[in-house]
């Protein structure tokens, strides 16, 4: 399934749970790469699945975020508005919401 | 090891006579830190901007690396190791505590110092006087507000003892 | 709001280490001294772009009193590899580059050879005397500068990454974001109002008073041992090893008091040098920053160049926003674009907006974090063009923020959705208070408002709780305290065991002895490690549960503990402590320990107000009146809470009124010194008053957020605001120092 619906439409999705797969955000540097899409659901439990379909359906996605096999360190991964650090092995439930998003320092 | 031939120095820290040797170059912050072990005075600057070496001399509250120790001879000094008496806080040390007027810390005992020749010279000091009178002293956590509060409190228990 | 009653949080004692701070026995870096120790002093760049053509240090070398002179070339070569901040992570092989210069220096400063002599006046005259030939090279200090086509290139193999995809050419442009949300140009043309302007903000120091120290004593058997100003001991750890290529076992870090750091004591400056000086000395070795090295060659936080725009319908909602963005790294890649970019329109709900950054490589020193790294920028922006559009719509600017805001269940522009946050709670604690509520009056004179946002994070912290025969606790930890966290830690553990906050004796333990720990940053040790030293409370209950049952001869699921600490079982009631001393009486001794990470953002929101005066001859901003807002989502230590608060706000304060990098022609700086750079003093600000919002966490156990990074953030927007209520000039450069702000008085008044 793969969607164009706009941010706002997805927020109403997300909160209903109504759906029974996890949904992907393209981040928008990659969305040429996965013609246009804004996000797109996936049958997986967790992120090394998320990005090897993403890679299937999307050759070349994979070395987009990846750095030797793993999420490259400019990135984190956002699961449910969560930040996970268990990269590739983080769990994903049927419900969850997923982005790849720059990693922030503080101070 | 140095072409500078030292110089002997007598002089009271905290109640003490000292003696010492030093260099001409050697600033009094050198001195008390490096050779006499009283490391309560802290250098953030080296070149009196900040205060966080403030010192009492004869008197007057004084950033210690501006001084040359070797022009201490006779002279009385009091540092941030010799406020409290005996175990007992000096009410400007008690009044930051209970204040919370330090976060890091590396700029209380400027503070502390320069409160204290303040209070006893003016234990009525103003918010205004205060932040005049210490504006030589840099704090980088606190916004100062807190410090501010404590200086005043402390004048206060002065006045009252 | 949090309502539940606590005995311990929420109250003010005196911190744990406070004797010590304030009798001057409080032992930081570089009061330590071991036996035969050496003195070090490095050789600084006096350019801002060259290549090394030779170095001779025989001369130095040959100077009596000097025992170890050092270069590049004792530096092991370190790989193209990503090492950990805790936050973040950065390049190994930049980062060694920046502790010692390879081949070019590529900043004013950037350290080409050090000396470790018997003391430091002989040190540094031995640097002196080492003979470096550079070939000068064309410099640049100024981001849209750095991004043309002909600048002076810094990295010859630098290119630019688009999230993966790497450009065909060299340039000062490591990293390009972009983030997308909706549609942002349909958007704006169904917007009723527009307002667009271009921001500039210049680069400021962090400004501690401590300036980096480190000692090193590198033992004949390869253990390395550090004692360091240090905002993470384990991350201090992890860059030395991997930096100078030993075992990470080989390598213990003693964190020290540390006198400040808001992000810049995290990156390690100067711990190989001093660790290689070691070494080749076969002595400690000591070295101090001087404060002009700390402003030249340390981490200062980047300026920036910002085109933002945003839209609204006639009735204020905003529905797009675009924001153009361009920072400083300094000489090295990695700066922080990213939140830039994910914080622009944090506050607000926007439903279409894009956001593009860039990264971008220039001769100044290597930027890092400050506290809300890369969100002030921003806010000084957004915040100002939120308020046009508030007057262009003939709104408040209180409403128009209140009708916008963020709350849980919106979207993030970068993507995710907000948990519960407290931004509209902020936001009405504004409204109700007293300042907001007390007109201000007289010539010249205006109040301005701001909101702003961080993250806030968790990672990873430990500790240990040892339980002493009086039933009193030793907790060991791992973050370093900068500003009361050891007190605000053991209060959590205090409630939980129904403890006072004296019974607990908190350290911070060195790399050895405390479980890892992540930085202290991120507003996270309050949150985190105070959460460690929760769940550590309440393993120790479960084991004395367990112990009691046989004590008490009833199964242990039949003991309970309330609230206030106590256990009861079979018919018996006994406090933490009495338990602990029958416990300890039976031959029982105790240790509880937690490991925890977790991962949720604290998401911090605060707002602000303040009043200024401007003298209309000078351009003076006079701070009038401050009020600092934040959730704090539960304030353990109140005191310190205030602190931060306060003490984030005078920083924002000193960015948006005065502090700037100036750069002469040959683009060295020109004010690398306290007094030149001009931080405020107490005669600069007011009382800075606080309003604590305790919206609740509901990710921590007792509801915390973190405090500590937040309050930097609205400052530069809240005086922009102010100063144009006063003078109806908008500023856009940071800082609106008192001649910057007059011309920009005088164009305004021509026009």
């Amino acid at each position: 399934m793969e969607s164009n619906a706009e941010a706002s439409g997805l927020v109403a999705a997300s909160r209903e749970s109504k759906r029974l797969m996890p949904i992907v955000f393209i981040p928008a540097q990659l969305r040429e790469l996965a013609g246009g899409i804004q996000s797109v659901e996936l049958q997986a439990t967790n992120v090394r699945e998320i990005v090897n379909q993403l890679d299937t359906k999307f050759p070349g996605f994979k070395d987009r975020i990846c750095t030797d096999g793993n999420i490259s360190p400019s990135l984190q991964i956002s699961i449910d508005s969560v930040i996970t650090s268990r990269g590739m092995i983080a769990k994903v439930q049927p419900h969850s919401e997923v982005h790849f998003i720059p990693a922030i320092g503080g101070g | 090891m140095s072409a500078y031939k030292k110089v002997h120095v007598t002089t009271t820290i905290n109640g003490e006579q000292v003696d010492f040797l030093c260099e001409p170059r050697h600033s009094l912050l050198e001195v008390l830190r490096d050779s006499l072990g009283l490391t309560g005075s802290k250098e953030g600057c080296n070149n009196g901007n900040c205060g966080a070496c403030t010192v009492i001399l004869n008197g007057r509250p004084v950033d210690s690396c501006l001084v040359l120790s070797a022009e201490v001879e006779g002279a009385e000094i009091e540092t941030v190791e010799g406020i409290a008496c005996n175990s007992n806080l000096h009410p400007v040390q008690q009044c930051f505590l209970e204040g919370a007027a330090l976060q890091c810390g590396i700029c209380t005992p400027g503070f502390l110092v320069a409160s204290k020749a303040l209070l006893e010279k003016d234990p009525d000091a103003s918010e205004e006087t205060i932040r005049f009178d210490l504006s030589g002293n840099l704090c980088r956590c606190t916004g100062y507000d807190k410090i501010v509060r404590a200086v005043q409190a402390a004048g206060q228990q002065m006045r009252e003892i | 709001m949090t309502t539940t009653q606590y005995r311990v949080i929420g109250s003010r004692p005196v911190r744990h280490d406070g004797a010590d701070k304030v009798t001057g026995k409080a032992i930081y870096t570089a009061d330590t001294k071991l036996p035969g120790m050496l003195v070090g002093f490095v050789l600084r760049s006096p350019h801002a772009h060259a290549r090394i053509i030779s170095i001779d240090i025989s001369e130095a070398e040959a100077t009596p009193g000097v025992h170890a002179v050092l270069t590049a070339a004792d530096y092991p070569n370190v790989e193209n590899k990503m090492a950990d901040l805790g936050e973040g992570s950065i390049n190994l092989s930049y980062l060694s580059s920046n502790c010692m210069a390879q081949q070019k220096v590529l900043y004013r400063g950037h350290a080409g050879a050090a000396v470790a002599a018997t003391d430091v006046h002989i040190a540094e005259e031995a640097v002196k005397k080492i003979k470096v030939e550079y070939e000068v090279l064309d410099s640049v200090t100024w981001v849209l500068d750095a991004m043309k086509e002909d600048a002076p290139l810094l990295h010859d193999d630098m290119v630019t990454d688009s999230m993966g995809e790497k450009a065909s050419k060299p340039s000062n442009v490591p990293a390009h974001l972009h983030f997308e949300k909706g549609d942002a140009a349909a958007a704006f043309a169904e917007a009723d109002v527009i307002v667009e302007r271009e921001f500039k903000t210049a680069t400021v120091h962090q400004g501690y008073i401590e300036p980096h120290a480190v000692v090193a004593d590198y033992n004949e058997d390869g253990r390395l041992r550090i004692w360091t100003a240090t905002q993470g001991s384990f991350t201090c750890r992890q860059q030395t090893a991997e930096i100078l290529q030993i075992p990470l076992g080989n390598v213990l870090v003693t964190p020290c008091e540390i006198g400040g750091g808001f992000g810049g004591k995290i990156t390690v400056y100067l711990e190989p040098t001093a660790a290689l000086l070691s070494k080749k000395s076969g002595r400690p070795v000591r070295i101090s920053m001087t404060r002009s090295d700390v402003f030249e060659a340390s981490g200062p936080t980047p300026g920036s160049f910002m085109r933002v725009k945003i839209g609204a319908k006639n009735d204020g909602t905003i529905i797009a926003g675009e924001a153009w963005l361009a920072y400083d790294a300094g000489a090295y890649p990695g700066g922080v674009i990213g939140p830039g970019c994910m914080c622009v329109f944090s506050c607000y709900d926007i439903e279409h907006a894009v956001v593009d950054g860039y990264d971008v490589c220039l001769n100044k020193p290597k930027t890092s974090a400050y506290r809300a790294p890369g969100a002030t920028q921003v806010a000084f922006a957004t915040e100002q063009l939120v308020d046009e559009l508030a007057q262009k719509l003939g709104m408040c600017e209180l409403e128009i923020r209140q009708k916008n805001a963020v709350k849980e269940g919106s979207r993030r522009v970068d993507g995710p959705v907000y948990p519960p946050i407290g931004l509209v709670e902020c936001l009405d604690a504004l409204k109700q208070s007293d300042h907001w509520n007390t007109p201000l009056q007289g010539p010249n004179r205006g109040r301005g408002i701001a909101a702003g946002f961080w993250f806030g994070c968790g990672l990873k912290s430990s500790a240990a709780c040892t339980v002493n025969s009086d039933g009193t606790i030793n907790l060991l930890e791992g973050s370093t305290d900068i500003g009361g966290s050891r007190t605000s830690i053991a209060m959590q553990l205090a409630e939980v065991l129904g403890l006072e906050a004296d019974d607990i004796n908190p350290q911070v333990g060195d790399t050895d002895t405390a479980g890892y720990t992540d930085v202290t940053g991120g507003s996270r040790v309050t949150f985190a490690t105070g959460m460690a030293a929760y769940e550590a409370g309440r393993d120790l209950q479960q084991q004395m549960k367990t112990l009691a049952a046989d004590l008490w001869d009833c199964p242990a699921d039949e003991i309970t503990v309330d609230d206030d600490g106590s256990f009861s079982g079979n018919n018996r009631t006994l406090g933490f402590k009495e338990l602990a001393v029958e416990l300890f009486a039976a031959g029982e001794h105790l240790v509880g320990r937690a490991t925890v990470s977790p991962e949720c953002p604290t998401n911090g929101f605060g707002a602000q107000i303040a009043d200024v005066e401007v003298d209309p001859d000078t351009g003076k901003v006079t701070v009038l009146r401050y009020t600092t807002i934040q959730d704090a989502g539960k304030a353990i230590h109140p005191s310190y809470v205030e602190g931060q608060l306060q003490g984030g706000t005078v920083q924002g304060i000193g960015w948006a009124l005065n502090e700037e990098y100036f750069y002469k022609d040959d683009n060295s700086m020109a004010n690398a010194s306290f007094l030149d750079y001009r931080m405020p003093t107490m005669l600069d600000v007011p009382m800075i008053d606080t309003i604590i919002v305790e919206t609740g966490n509901p990710e921590h156990p007792y509801g915390v957020r973190g405090v500590g990074e937040t309050p930097i953030v609205p400052p530069p927007a809240a005086l922009a605001n102010a100063i144009y209520n006063a003078t109806d000039t908008r500023m856009t450069e940071l800082p609106m120092s008192p001649p910057k702000l007059w011309k920009a008085m005088q164009k305004h008044q021509a026009s």
